[in-house]
């Protein structure tokens, strides 16, 4: 039996009524490739597809936007402290985001929730570990190791390979309005308070004052430390505000508790 | 001489906003943000006042360019800036590589930590480099093919420096701590907006010249050129809804958090590398290889094929950055389907390219461009073959956090991109300034040998540390406790980082090798060289020896 190719195909009985265009097999595609915004919105129309679908459901999916126990926005220090952890670009190396393995879980802690960074603007995951995940590393160490660490990394961990960041323990921290930052996250999603915006720069100051009066603080930002973090009383330091921010993380989540466990129960297949 | 007094108006008024901002200015890298901004606005407004022909302005009429050549002033700087960003980029690279060896190469400056400089190397390689090279070969791609010159030649211009100055921003941001801690989306909020004003502006040259083309058919290299951009500015604009905690300062939160936020980056992060790095670089192959080889693009239908399944299929694979993360597991598993669905159409133009060589094959011996451009195609093989297979989640549990990712970047980056913008600016520069050929052959031989050689240090020495480090993190004792503190699985990388960093030598080396070739070409100097050939037949040779008689 002769072997027709497929480009030589004669046309069957259904087959549409060929013009002179598509008597080639390809020849509908020529009409798209003489016609620019016939290319353009074919192209585009493609491209969004994926991206609806993957992108949409997680805005409404229970499990992506549930709340769970203890999460709380951060308090304008701590927040002041994130803003240096992005702009020093600590995201680089570090993640925090613990994958449930065994390993993982050992050193590093119970593996992270969704919930754990719904007021994470952005988030902070990382694709990269060259130092060890950050996600729960507050209160495993004491703030004199972090700022000895940051100061010197090699003087504590010989074999690190991190930047030295003495700078941060000599530079006064300077949020400028210290609301508007709690504003402007207020807008995008972050629920605080009018009082908070309104306090945010007696917060600021006071939680790493020991002498201040932080009863009504840690009374609206629950679980909230409050102290000099950076062995500098006198002074409050962008070192404070990146301590205060590392010693928070991980820590607003009771990840044993039951509400926590049943949260967990949630999310399948990790 | 409307049009003159409307476009000094307007760069007046650019002007003063940013005089306006700069004195109202909350923090210092916004204050010399609006600064480099003014300055951009006073050469814009000093060289449309001094490039004015006024006699003619004054007749009331245009200055006629001549239309029975090319428009390729724009494609000439782009070149050359194509050059200059390639070797700022890998230098920036090494130093950081070399950071990760020593750490006392940070200095202990606030500018000089390796936190800051890893988002100059990336995007000084991909957008400064990668970017330059995309824009200044459409440019002549779309003119070719159209057989037109450029619509709109003044907005065309903008898109052009104007996309520097985005660069310049970005760069300057960087060093001085501006930035919206996303990767590759570093740049603030303002910088953000002003590449969106870019973008557009590039949309409207490259479908304004495709809508004035005297050839029937837009040529495949367009589509992809097309989807690129389009596809870029979505994405663009979707990562980047940011707002600013004032409009006088550089701060800005973006609208998405958390999980919602994660997928919405590394959409935007995949399709990065899906549009920028390979839709827009396979336009660049579907035109300089052909024109190389002298061969007509291998199979028309394939190109069909792959282009509508490459464009429909990246955008999917995203999630495989998330995997094992608070990512819903069904998104993840869609993710890694779609990354190794994905492997076809990707070879599909891997081999679309590789094919067109058929019958010129020869020339790989002969031709060192052409030599270029294959091992181009071949790294695009190699890395979309180990993409899908790091999508795969059991894969991914071992070289995700990794230096296998690293590597795998590297080879596409250095390879692919690398190579087959290298071989495009072989190319361009003896056509753009008239030359016969490249000033020195012998030194492109070079280049192609150091890029390889250092490409294959880079991504071995990659490979092994990123698996080196996957098991020791992973690695139980018959105690049944973790063997390895993090700190030892550092040290063990230090080798791997200096292997590394000597690939990253190689490569650099290259690149400055090239930078003197284009130089001394553009300069019109030909190098006395012999050619490059093969040795030569002697039939007289090659025969048997016959034992003649003894006398």
């Amino acid at each position: 039996m002769p072997t027709v190719r497929w480009s030589q195909r004669l046309p069957n009985k259904g087959d549409r009524k060929m013009t002179t265009e598509t008597k080639e097999p390809w020849g509908r595609h020529k009409k798209i490739e003489r016609n620019v915004a016939l290319l353009g919105v074919l192209a585009f129309g493609v491209v969004t597809i994926g991206g609806i679908v993957e992108i949409a459901p997680l805005f409404w999916i229970d499990n992506t936007i549930e709340k769970v126990e203890g999460m709380r926005p951060y308090t304008p220090l701590e927040q002041a402290g994130r803003d240096i952890y992005i702009r020093e670009g600590c995201y680089v190396c570090h993640s925090q985001m613990i994958r449930p393995f065994r390993d993982e879980v050992e050193r590093y802690g119970h593996y992270s929730l969704a919930a754990e960074s719904m007021y994470d603007h952005p988030f902070q995951w990382g694709s990269k570990r060259t130092g060890p995940d950050l996600a729960r590393v507050g209160l495993k160490y004491s703030d004199e190791w972090h700022v000895q660490h940051l100061k010197n990394p090699q003087s504590v961990v010989p074999e690190s390979v991190m930047p030295q960041y003495a700078f941060l323990a000599e530079k006064d921290l300077k949020v400028g309005n210290p609301g508007a930052r709690l504003t402007a996250l207020y807008r995008v999603g972050v629920p605080y308070t009018a009082t908070d915006i309104k306090m945010a720069e007696a917060d600021l100051k006071s939680q790493a004052d020991p002498m201040a009066d932080n009863a009504d603080l840690q009374k609206r930002y629950p679980k909230s430390q409050v102290r000099d973090f950076d062995g500098q009383p006198d002074r409050l330091t962008e070192m404070d505000a990146l301590v205060a921010y590392l010693q928070v993380l991980g820590t607003m989540v009771d990840v044993n508790a039951p509400a926590a466990q049943e949260a967990l129960k949630q999310e399948r297949g990790r | 001489m409307e049009s003159l007094v409307a476009r000094a108006g307007w760069w007046l008024a650019a002007l003063l906003v940013a005089v306006f901002m700069f004195a109202n200015a909350q923090d210092a890298p916004f204050a010399v943000h609006m600064a480099v901004f003014a300055l951009a606005a006073l050469a814009g407004l000093v060289l449309s006042l001094r490039n004015t022909d006024y006699k003619l302005a004054a007749a009331g009429k245009k200055p006629a360019a001549d239309q029975g050549r090319y428009d390729d002033d724009l494609i000439r700087a782009g070149v050359i800036l194509t050059t200059f960003w390639g070797c700022v980029g890998f230098l920036v690279g090494l130093y950081i590589a070399l950071q990760l060896a020593f750490p006392a190469l940070n200095l202990g400056f606030e500018y000089t930590t390796f936190g800051r400089l890893r988002p100059l190397h990336t995007s000084a390689v991909i957008f400064a480099f990668g970017g330059t090279a995309l824009i200044a070969t459409s440019f002549y791609i779309v003119q070719r093919t159209c057989r037109a010159r450029l619509a709109l030649p003044g907005v065309a211009k903008f898109v052009f420096w104007g996309y520097q100055l985005f660069i310049v921003l970005a760069a300057t941001g960087y060093v001085l701590g501006v930035s919206q801690g996303k990767e590759y989306a570093e740049p603030e909020w303002y910088v953000d907006l002003w590449l969106t004003i870019v973008w557009v502006a590039y949309l409207a040259v490259f479908v304004g010249t495709i809508m004035k083309r005297k050839e029937p058919h837009i040529y495949v290299a367009n589509w992809f050129f097309l989807s690129f951009i389009l596809t870029v500015a979505m994405l663009h604009l979707v990562n980047n809804v940011n707002l600013p905690v004032s409009l006088f300062g550089s701060l800005s939160y973006p609208l998405w958090a958390g999980v919602q936020g994660a997928l919405v980056q590394w959409w935007y992060g995949h399709n990065a590398v899906g549009f920028f790095l390979t839709a827009g670089f396979l336009a660049m192959m579907y035109y300089f290889v052909p024109k190389q080889a002298e061969r007509p693009i291998f199979s028309y239908r394939l190109s069909i094929v792959h282009f509508w399944a490459l464009i429909f299929l990246y955008i999917w694979a995203g999630p495989h950055h998330l995997h094992y993360t608070a990512l819903p597991d069904w998104a993840q598993t869609l993710g890694m389907v779609f990354s190794i669905m994905l492997w076809m159409p990707s070879w599909g133009g891997m081999i679309n390219g590789l094919m067109t060589l058929n019958g010129a094959w020869d020339k790989v011996r002969t031709d060192p461009i052409i030599r270029m451009m294959v091992m181009s195609i071949a790294f695009y093989g190699m890395s979309t073959f180990e993409g899908p297979m790091m999508s795969i989640k059991s894969v991914n549990s071992l070289s995700h956090y990794t230096d296998w990712t690293i590597g795998h970047v590297h080879s596409g980056a250095l390879g692919w991109n690398g190579m087959i913008t290298f071989s495009a600016i072989y190319f361009l520069v003896p056509r753009l300034w008239g030359r016969e050929r490249m000033y020195s052959q012998r030194m492109i031989n070079w280049h192609f040998w150091l890029a390889t050689i250092g490409i294959v240090f880079y991504a071995a020495s990659m490979w092994v540390a990123g698996i080196t480090q996957g098991l020791m993190w992973r690695e139980y004792g018959a105690d049944n406790y973790l063997v390895n503190s993090f700190a030892e699985t550092v040290a063990a990388l230090h080798p791997m980082y200096l292997a590394r960093a000597f690939g990253g030598i190689l490569y650099l080396s290259g690149a400055l090798i090239m930078a003197y070739n284009v130089w001394m070409t553009v300069a019109g100097k030909l190098r006395q060289e012999l050619p490059m050939r093969q040795a030569e037949y002697n039939p007289d040779a090659d025969r048997p020896l016959v034992a003649t008689p003894a006398e």
